[in-house]
C-alpha cells in the first residue's frame, strides 16, 4: 500500500475535514481544518491505518498571517513503511491545541519543546512545562519576532540573560539583520548594539532611498 | 576437621542498623514510604554531558525520574532560519559532536531533497558520503562502547577504543582538514575530494579497526560483571519502543528491524551488502550487542565501498548550486555571477517543505525544512534522536535499583548536544 491510498483512506474516514493530499518531493502531506479534531484523527491512523510510530511534532510560525502558527506532525509505519504529514492551523489568540499524548507517548517532549519554544499550549498534556529554556523563562524565542540576539530578562539567578558577550566584536556577524549587509561586521555602528546597528542602517538606506541615491550601507562611520 | 561455617559479611550501614536500638514509634514500617530525592547531574560523569535527572528514590528502589535537558540548548534552529543553506553546514557539526561526518551528510541530503537534486549526486560524491558516514557511526560506537564499559567500571575498554577512535580522527582530519569540525559536505557535493593515499591509509585502518572490536568483544560480552550489571537490566519492550519513538540501535535493541538505510535507501545504500543487527530482549545488553555487530557491517560497508568507488567529480555541475571552480570565476562572467548569487544569496531553493531521516549513528536524524524560496529557510527543524530516545527515561527508570540508572544511561549513548540542540 502506498501513502497516497493510505492518505486517501484517512480522508474518506473524515470528509470535509482533511484537505486534498499534496505531493511535494515524494512526500504527502494534508492540512486538517480544525486542530481540536487532531487527537481522534492520529488516535484512528494508528489505530486502523498502521502509523503506529510518531517521528515527529513541530510548529512554524507564519508571521503576519493569519492564522499564525501551524502544527505539523510527522506520521510513520513500521509495517508498511509509509510516512504522511498533517497539519493544522493555530491561531494566536487561542494558541492552544489538544495533546496526542494520549495516541502516542512520544509526542509528550515534542509538545513540550513546541510550548516551550512557540509557546503554544497543549491542552490535557500530562506535564506541560518548559523542556529546554529555564522555567520562569518570559519569551518564546522561535516566534519570529523574536530576534536572533536575543532578549534581556529580568530573571537574577540565571547568568547569562544579556546577548552573548562576543555579541557585536569586530569579526562577529550581527545577529539578526534580514540580509547579508546588514549582517555584514564592517558595516557595524561603533558603540551600539545589533539591533540598534540594524534600526540605524534601515533608517540611513530609507533616507538614501528618499534622496535617490542607490542601495546599500554607504561608507563606513569613522571611529573617534 | 572444622565445620563449615555460613560467615555472613554486614555492611558498615547494616551493623549500626543493627547495634542501634530502634527508637519507639520510628519501627520500619513507618520508614517506608519515605522518598528520598537525588539530583543526578548536570555535570556528572554518567551523563555524559550536561543532562540532568531528578529521582525519586525509596531506599535504592527508584519510583519516579525526572530528566532535564537543555543545559547546552543554543538555537540551533533559530539560527538556521537566519542563515543560508550552505553557512549552516558548520552548525550540523555541534548537534552529534561524536559522528559530526554523519551530521553533514544527513542535512546536505534535507537540503538536496528540497532542491530535488538528491538523485543526481555524482556517483563519487555519493560513495565518499557512505564513506563518510559509516566511519562517523564506527567512531560514535566506539565511543559509546567504551564509555559504556567504563561506566560499569571497566576501565580498559575506554582507553582500548579511544585509540581506535584516534585513528578515524587522522583519516577525517586527512580528508577534511579538521578532525572534529568537519563541516565536509556542501549543498550539491563535498568540500573537497580525497588526498592521494587515503583509500590505503583507510584500508590500513579497517584491517586494524576489526581486530579491536574483537578484542573489545573479548573484554566484554562474557565479562561475568558486565553481564550482570547490564542483562536484564532496562528492558524495553517492542511496543514501548515505537510508543516513544525510539531509534537507531535503541530500537533495534527491542527487536525491531528498521534501518534506514535499508527502509528508504540514500545514496548508494541500496548497492550495498549489510546486516541489520537486531537484539531479542531490548535490555542493555542487547543494545550492546547490536553496537557491536553495527561496527562489523559498517567495516563491510566501508570495504565495499572502497572497492567500487569511482573516479569523476565529487559535485553537482550546477553552478547555482556548488560554488564554480576559482579559475573559472576568476576569468569568466557567468561564474562569477553564480559565485556572487551563492555567496550572498545562498542556494535559490523552491517553496515547499520535505522531511529527511537519516540513519545516523545514534538514531533517525531528521531534517524538516520549510520553504518560502530564497536562500535561507523559513523554518528549519531538527529531529534529533539522543532528544526522543530520552524522553523514555521518565518511564524506564523506575523499577530499577539506583546503580542501574548508570548502566541504562551508557546503555542509551545519546549525546546532549544533539538533544538540546
Amino acid at each position: 500500500m502506498t501513502a497516497l491510498e493510505l492518505a486517501q483512506q484517512l480522508r474518506a474516514k473524515f470528509p470535509g475535514l482533511i484537505s486534498e493530499p499534496v505531493e511535494f518531493r515524494g512526500e504527502i502531506t494534508f492540512k486538517v481544518s480544525d486542530a481540536e479534531r487532531m487527537p481522534e484523527i492520529c488516535a484512528l491512523a494508528k489505530a486502523e491505518l498502521g502509523f503506529d510510530y510518531l517521528v515527529d511534532i513541530t510548529s512554524v510560525d507564519n508571521y503576519g498571517d493569519d492564522p499564525r502558527f501551524t502544527l505539523v506532525y510527522h506520521l510513520y509505519g513500521y509495517g508498511h513503511l509509509c510516512a504522511l504529514r498533517l497539519k493544522a492551523d493555530v491561531s494566536e489568540e487561542k494558541g492552544e491545541a489538544p495533546t496526542v499524548t494520549g495516541v502516542w507517548r512520544t509526542a509528550d517532549w515534542h509538545e513540550r519543546e513546541i510550548y516551550d519554544m512557540m509557546g503554544i499550549r497543549f491542552r490535557g498534556h500530562p506535564d506541560l512545562r518548559r523542556i529546554l529554556m529555564w522555567e520562569g523563562y518570559p519569551h518564546s524565542p522561535l516566534r519570529k519576532d523574536f530576534p536572533l540576539a536575543g532578549k534581556p530578562t529580568d530573571v537574577p539567578q540565571v547568568a547569562f540573560t544579556d546577548a552573548a558577550p562576543l555579541a557585536g566584536g569586530p569579526f562577529v556577524t550581527i545577529a539578526g539583520g534580514k540580509d547579508a549587509i546588514s549582517r555584514e561586521p564592517r558595516v557595524r555602528i561603533p558603540n551600539t548594539d545589533a539591533l540598534e546597528t540594524n534600526a540605524r542602517l534601515e533608517r540611513r538606506r530609507d533616507t538614501k532611498e528618499a534622496h535617490g541615491h542607490s542601495h546599500g550601507p554607504g561608507p563606513i562611520e569613522p571611529k573617534q | 576437621m572444622a565445620e563449615a561455617q555460613n560467615i555472613q559479611f554486614k555492611d558498615a550501614a547494616a551493623r549500626l542498623a543493627e547495634s542501634a536500638p530502634t527508637p519507639p514509634g520510628q519501627e520500619r514500617g513507618d520508614l517506608e514510604g519515605e522518598k528520598m530525592v537525588l539530583n543526578v547531574g548536570p555535570s556528572h560523569p554518567a551523563t555524559h554531558g550536561v543532562l540532568r535527572i531528578v529521582l525519586e528514590l525509596d531506599g535504592e528502589i527508584i519510583t519516579a525520574a525526572r530528566p532535564e535537558g537543555g543545559y547546552l540548548h543554543r538555537g540551533d534552529e533559530k539560527i538556521a532560519e537566519n542563515f543560508t543553506y550552505t553557512q549552516f553546514i558548520p552548525y550540523t557539526d555541534r548537534l552529534d559532536y561524536l559522528a559530526p561526518l554523519a551530521n553533514n551528510v544527513a542535512y546536505a541530503l534535507a537540503v538536496e531533497k528540497l532542491l530535488g537534486i538528491d538523485r543526481q549526486l555524482t556517483p563519487r560524491c555519493q560513495f565518499i558520503r557512505v564513506i563518510c558516514c559509516e566511519l562517523a557511526r564506527i567512531s560514535s560506537h566506539l565511543l559509546g562502547v567504551g564509555c559504556y564499559a567504563m561506566d560499569c567500571g571497566a576501565m580498559t575498554v575506554f582507553l582500548h577504543t579511544f585509540t581506535e577512535r584516534e585513528k578515524i580522527h587522522n583519516l577525517c582530519e586527512a580528508l577534511t582538514g579538521a578532525r572534529f569540525t568537519t563541516a565536509y559536505t556542501r549543498i550539491g557535493g563535498l568540500s573537497r575530494d580525497m588526498p592521494p593515499g587515503w583509500v590505503e591509509q583507510c584500508r590500513k585502518f579497517l584491517n586494524e579497526v576489526v581486530v579491536n572490536i574483537d578484542e573489545t568483544e573479548t573484554f566484554l560480552t562474557r565479562n561475568r560483571i558486565f553481564v550482570d550489571r547490564t542483562q536484564g537490566v532496562g528492558v524495553i519492550p517492542r511496543e514501548v519502543a515505537i510508543d516513544y519513538g525510539m531509534t537507531g540501535p535503541n530500537l533495534r535493541g527491542s527487536g525491531i528491524e528498521h534501518d534506514l538505510r535499508k527502509a528508504h535507501p540514500y545514496l548508494v545504500y541500496d548497492q550495498l551488502k549489510f546486516d541489520v543487527p537486531v537484539g531479542s530482549t531490548g535490555d542493555c545488553y542487547d543494545r550492546y550487542l547490536v553496537r557491536m555487530e553495527e561496527m562489523r557491517q559498517s567495516v563491510r560497508i566501508v570495504h565495499q565501498c572502497l572497492d567500487q568507488l569511482p573516479g569523476g567529480p565529487i559535485n553537482v555541475p550546477d553552478g547555482k548550486i556548488v560554488l564554480p571552480p576559482k579559475d573559472r570565476v576568476l576569468t569568466r562572467m557567468e561564474e562569477l555571477i553564480h559565485h556572487f548569487m551563492n555567496v550572498t544569496q545562498g542556494v535559490n531553493a523552491p517553496p515547499g517543505e520535505i522531511y529527511f531521516g537519516h540513519e545516523n549513528p545514534k538514531g533517525e536524524l531528521g531534517f524538516y525544512i520549510n520553504s518560502k524560496g530564497g536562500g535561507t529557510p523559513h523554518r528549519l527543524k531538527i529531529r534529533s534522536p539522543s532528544f526522543v530516545n530520552l524522553s523514555i527515561l521518565s518511564w524506564l527508570l523506575p523499577r530499577h535499583m539506583l546503580s542501574d540508572v548508570v548502566a541504562i544511561l551508557g546503555s542509551f549513548d545519546f549525546v546532549m548536544g544533539e538533544c538540546d540542540r
